[in-house]
């Protein structure tokens, strides 16, 4: 039964999946909540497994997801919803030749989506800023958790330094201080 | 048919070598895939292959799984678009799915926990640091700073499902762009300057 649920729910996610990666971070985390498979901090975890990780994070996060919640079957069946959508889409528009990216109503489409996907990713980062305890009382702890997220973000921002040294370093400094 | 078989395996192998090295999310695939498949293979032109990438930021998916699934059945229809696919995925797979046993091992370990205490702040700046990146291609005009508000809004005070947000914004972009053609109004649909990046 748990088998089904999940493919039905990365399915969904697959086909929605515009933009790709931490747009679908959001989708996910309300999915995996609303079904009680995990809170928003332990899908944090995943976040932060899944960019250690090679490949792209939703198919990662899906994987992780899958395994957590019916081990070795969930993660096949998760995997296989969420890639099911793209390329059945893929092989329809390679079948007919048809230049989806040029067309107007394509245009028009994805002029509206791509902001709607930055408000679902900024969404994302202040739905997990809250949950895992940067926002809120006036605390050692808040502050501490504040000054690694705005060293993290100078860093990806100004010193592009690469994301899993930035998950690595940030790591290093927790078991140091916490 | 020998001749199909032997370009399958290629397909396959080209990808599952390398979907384990490239650590970054999709985009950092991008460079391995041009080297593999034009440099080495020689199995297209770099035009053809520029045209691969833009097509599969248009359809749902990780851009990396997607190109690769275009690539594959290029050369080889749906098995070769399978091949690519299954190719891609199969390493991941195997990685995630042993980083997550080892995950639930030591998750409880004190210097563990302290450890993702200090990275989840850091994967909230990830998470910014995406929304910077996609935001400076998305937002260059009114029209589309008005979108982005609104679906941070409606997603904190009414806590719509994001899935539903989603298929409003493709209805929306189109309404609003025949709204705007029917005002005499013209819209850029993207970005000028820059290569529009959705991922």
């Amino acid at each position: 039964m748990e088998l089904i649920t999940l493919f039905w729910t990365f399915l969904m996610v697959g086909f929605v999946s515009f933009g790709g990666g931490y747009a679908m971070l959001p989708v996910i985390e309300t999915e995996v909540t609303s079904h009680g498979w995990m809170t928003t901090q332990e899908f944090t975890d995943v976040i932060a497994v899944a960019g250690m990780s090679p490949g792209p994070i939703a198919t990662n996060s899906a994987i992780f997801v899958g395994y957590h919640v019916a081990s070795l079957p969930g993660a096949v069946v998760s995997t296989i919803g969420m890639v099911i959508p793209s390329l059945l889409l893929i092989l329809i528009i390679s079948a007919f030749f048809f230049r989806i990216n040029q067309h107007t109503l394509v245009k028009s489409a994805l002029y509206g989506l791509r902001p709607i996907i930055t408000g679902l990713i900024i969404y994302a980062a202040i739905k997990f800023a809250s949950s895992n305890e940067m926002i809120g009382a006036f605390s050692w702890h808040t502050i501490s958790l504040f000054l690694i997220f705005f060293i993290a973000l100078l860093a990806l921002v100004k010193w592009k330094i690469h994301p899993v040294f930035v998950i690595l370093i940030s790591g290093i400094i927790g078991m140091t201080i916490y | 048919m020998i001749n199909k078989r032997k370009i399958l395996l290629q397909v396959f192998f080209s990808f599952f070598k390398i979907s384990p090295i490239t650590f970054g999310g999709g985009y950092a695939m991008i460079p391995m895939i041009e080297k593999e498949v034009i440099e080495k293979r020689k199995w297209m032109e770099m035009k053809d292959l520029s045209e691969i990438f833009a097509l599969a930021q248009s359809v749902p998916g990780a851009i990396a799984v997607n190109s690769a699934t275009f690539i594959g059945y290029r050369l080889g229809g749906v098995s070769g678009s399978l091949a690519a696919l299954i190719g891609i995925l199969i390493p991941n797979f195997i990685i995630v799915v042993l980083l997550s046993i080892l995950f639930v091992l030591v998750k409880d370990n004190p210097a563990v926990a302290a450890a993702f205490t200090g990275i989840r702040p850091a994967i909230v700046a990830l998470i910014v640091y995406a929304a910077y990146r996609i935001g400076r291609t998305a937002i260059y005009d009114k029209t589309t700073l008005i979108i982005g508000i609104v679906t941070v809004g409606l997603l904190l005070i009414l806590k719509i499902h994001p899935v539903i947000i989603i298929f409003a914004g493709i209805g929306v972009g189109i309404i609003v762009v025949k709204i705007k053609n029917w005002l005499g109004i013209i819209t850029n649909l993207e970005k000028k300057e820059e290569h529009t990046l959705l991922d």
